[in-house]
């Protein structure tokens, strides 16, 4: 299991991935624009912010540990490019796959939360310390409802592989029904792990500044935007695969088309919330994801284990 | 309470939540606040002491620019206290145009308000849309009187512009567009989960501490205090308009958001009723240059609160002590209560339910130190010498770039 230096740096990792971001990011806040009423961005503004910032000086607090301040971003943009590399996409498999890639997938996307909490509490700021702190809160809370979500669908498949999950799914398309609350249970989850509204608590702006990206500008600022952007299409590329497996095993255009769909599909939804709703404060937040999704989750569990048993298929 | 676990967190003097400089040092006991200090004086401008140099009619167009929003208020405010000790009779179709103003001015503030209230808790999307509705007030605001804010639309002796026929059909079509926008806000104030759950139980304030702090406006009326300047003191034509005082008993940043969407509804009823009860006559009386000695207090009902203006003059044609009150000064009075065993993430959306304005308010002539202690009155030269020598003790030094500048200005 090797891989090459042009599958990690144009495809399907780095530069491919990045495009597909900001295309997304792009995506994002033109639904977002529309949805408030205004005219939105032009299709190019997440690269040009990218450029832009890209080309601005790097200011390192003096009190900040310099090493980490700069690690982190890095961190955070290898651990979700990796991550992508065991999900699959289109033409039936991820580049890589085996047993249990599910898993570490799922450890690999939380990489970058735990990047951004050290990213935040080296900047050793204020802002940055509290918007550290609710990072890893916010963690906690949507990060063990998102694992059973993911792992729950692999009990029907037999399979803890991403692969074998949207393989079997894309064979047996009605029993994706039954993961109906899995996939809402996602969406709520992935709101919490992009931090986006209504649960952006560790950068709301308007208590802690910028959260934990306070203290960071030019270049090591335009790798953590894009590490958001990246790990927006991974997320929902995880959960289409996992949730939407459709038309997973066609190949070619048509089957980059469909991913394409998907993904939209479900930057879409998270527009949607972005734009109805309120920031909600971090304990009621921690509140909603223990007292609501949480047992929704397992709730998801309980059904693809009573399916199991009674189909016969699974463990 | 561990005060080894304290935090203090600066909010301001420039902070994204802050529309205008002003410093709440917050202690943090994780997430929960421990106390706030409150410190103001950062946009002094000395518009009280400017007053005195100049004439009654220059005042009016200097105390127009108290306040960006308040723009009609402060000068009513300030010309009724002025006619008072004239002894001027406003006739009725200039008191009707000075209510219709203000009716228009409060539409807009509270329309404003609802945006910034709902950009502090993270709800972007309201933001657009009230500022979008806002738009529509705006619009009937400069074809009225010439501007978007700063209406000039006062003199002494009545009012500065009439209105035509065309003028009242616009009108009434714009109140029609607005009534209906806000009963959607209404809707969503009261049906939207995460808008209620950050606003309900936020920034609570007996009745009890409204009385003792004397807290006014929308932010006492949210707290069961059933007082209204327009109603119990009327002044311009507020005696012949029928409304009603809106007053709620959530006591929280809730219930102020419910009386401001409350009292959009009641100034939407007023304007109609102005446009069609309007009597005909002249707008204004004309007013001498000098005014006799005497002295005159005032109160007005701005958007934001009670305001008084304090007048006393001479017998000559510049005022001889002109004292302006803001509302925010006794609302800001009360947020350190309001915020008693709140969360860091209340702070933003309780200072900006009083609707603040920090520079209306700003009287800072005393410099001292943090602690409290150690106070003392400086010049202009003397604080800016100071400000010079505190930036060089700190290694920054501008004589060098001021050179620079300097240079290439010449």
């Amino acid at each position: 299991m090797s891989v090459s230096l042009f599958e990690m740096i144009v495809f399907p990792g780095f530069i491919f991935l990045g495009v597909m971001g900001m295309l997304f990011e792009y995506l994002d806040r033109i639904v977002y624009a529309r949805l408030q009423n205004r005219k939105g961005p032009p299709w190019f503004q997440p690269f040009a912010d990218f450029i832009k910032m890209g080309s601005k000086e790097d200011i390192i607090p003096r009190e900040a540990d310099s090493g980490m301040f700069v690690l982190s971003p890095l961190l955070a943009v290898t651990a979700v490019v990796v991550s992508a590399f065991y999900i699959p996409m289109w033409g039936g498999k991820a580049l890589f796959s085996f047993f249990g890639d599910a898993v570490v997938v799922i450890y690999l996307l939380t990489i970058p939360t735990v990047a951004y909490f050290f990213a935040g509490w080296y900047s050793t700021s204020l802002y940055s310390t509290v918007g550290a702190v609710r990072t890893l809160t916010q963690l906690f809370a949507y990060e063990v409802p998102l694992f059973l979500v993911i792992l729950a669908p692999g009990i029907l498949a037999n399979t803890w592989s991403l692969s074998g999950m949207a393989e079997f799914y894309s064979q047996n398309p009605l029993l994706c029904v039954t993961n109906v609350v899995g996939f809402m249970v996602a969406i709520v989850a992935l709101q919490g792990k992009l931090e986006r509204t209504p649960f952006d608590i560790p950068e709301a702006k308007t208590e802690i500044v910028g959260g934990t990206f306070t203290e960071y500008s030019g270049r090591l600022l335009a790798f953590l935007k894009l590490t958001h952007s990246v790990k927006t299409v991974v997320v929902a590329a995880l959960v289409s695969a996992v949730f939407l497996p459709f038309g997973v095993e066609i190949g070619g255009v048509l089957g980059f088309a469909i991913f394409i769909v998907k993904i939209a599909v479900i930057v879409c939804i998270l527009s949607a919330f972005k734009a109805a709703l309120a920031r909600i404060r971090i304990e009621q937040m921690v509140d909603f994801c223990w007292r609501y999704v949480a047992p929704a989750a397992i709730f998801q569990l309980l059904i693809s284990m009573v399916l199991g048993a009674l189909t016969g298929c699974g463990v | 309470m561990d005060l080894n676990n304290v935090v203090k967190i600066p909010i301001g003097p420039q902070h994204p939540c802050l529309k205008e400089p002003a410093c709440f040092t917050v202690s943090l006991n994780g997430e929960r606040l421990a106390g706030l200090d409150l410190r103001l004086g950062y946009n002094h401008r000395g518009i009280e002491k400017a007053a005195e140099s100049r004439t009654y009619i220059q005042n009016i167009y200097l105390i127009e620019r108290v306040c960006g929003i308040c723009s009609h208020s402060h000068p009513s405010c300030y010309i009724q206290c002025v006619e008072q000790i004239a002894g001027l009779e406003v006739p009725a179709r200039g008191r009707y145009l000075r209510s219709l103003i203000g009716e228009l001015e409060r539409v807009h503030s509270h329309l404003l308000w609802l945006g910034v209230a709902a950009y502090e808790i993270g709800f972007e999307t309201l933001l657009m849309y009230s500022w979008r509705d806002r738009e529509v007030v705006m619009d009937i605001l400069a074809m009225l009187t010439g501007n978007r804010v700063n209406y000039a639309a006062n003199v002494i002796g009545g009012a500065n512009r009439d209105i035509t026929e065309d003028h009242k059909k616009d009108i009434l079509k714009a109140v029609d567009v607005l009534e209906e926008r806000t009963k959607y806000y209404i809707e969503v104030a009261t049906e939207e989960a995460t808008l209620i759950a950050r606003l309900s139980n936020v920034g609570y304030i007996s009745l009890d501490d409204v009385k003792l702090m004397g807290t006014a406006g929308p932010t006492a009326r949210a707290s069961g205090l059933d007082y209204d300047v327009r109603r119990d003191d009327p002044y311009a034509a507020y005696k012949d308009i029928p409304f009603k005082v809106i007053t709620d008993t959530h006591c929280d940043v809730y219930g102020r958001a419910l009386v401001r969407v409350g009292e959009l509804m009641e100034s939407y009823k007023m304007i109609r009723h102005i446009i069609q009860n309007i009597p005909d006559g002249p707008i204004a009386v004309k007013a001498p240059r000098k005014i006799p000695a005497g002295e005159a207090i005032s109160r007005y009902e701005a958007p934001r609160g009670e305001d008084v203006h304090y007048v006393r003059s001479n017998g000559t044609d510049k005022p001889e002590r002109v004292r302006v009150r803001a509302p925010t000064m006794v609302n800001l009075l009360s947020v350190p209560k309001m915020l008693e065993g709140d969360n860091l993430a209340d702070v933003p959306i309780t200072i900006a339910a009083i609707d603040p304005c920090f520079s209306c308010t700003d009287r800072a002539i005393r410099v001292s130190d943090l602690d409290g202690g150690n106070a003392k009155v400086m010049t202009w030269n003397e604080t800016r010498r100071f400000g010079i020598d505190w930036y060089r003790k700190n290694g920054i030094d501008f004589t060098d770039l001021n050179k620079r500048l300097a240079g290439r200005m010449r």
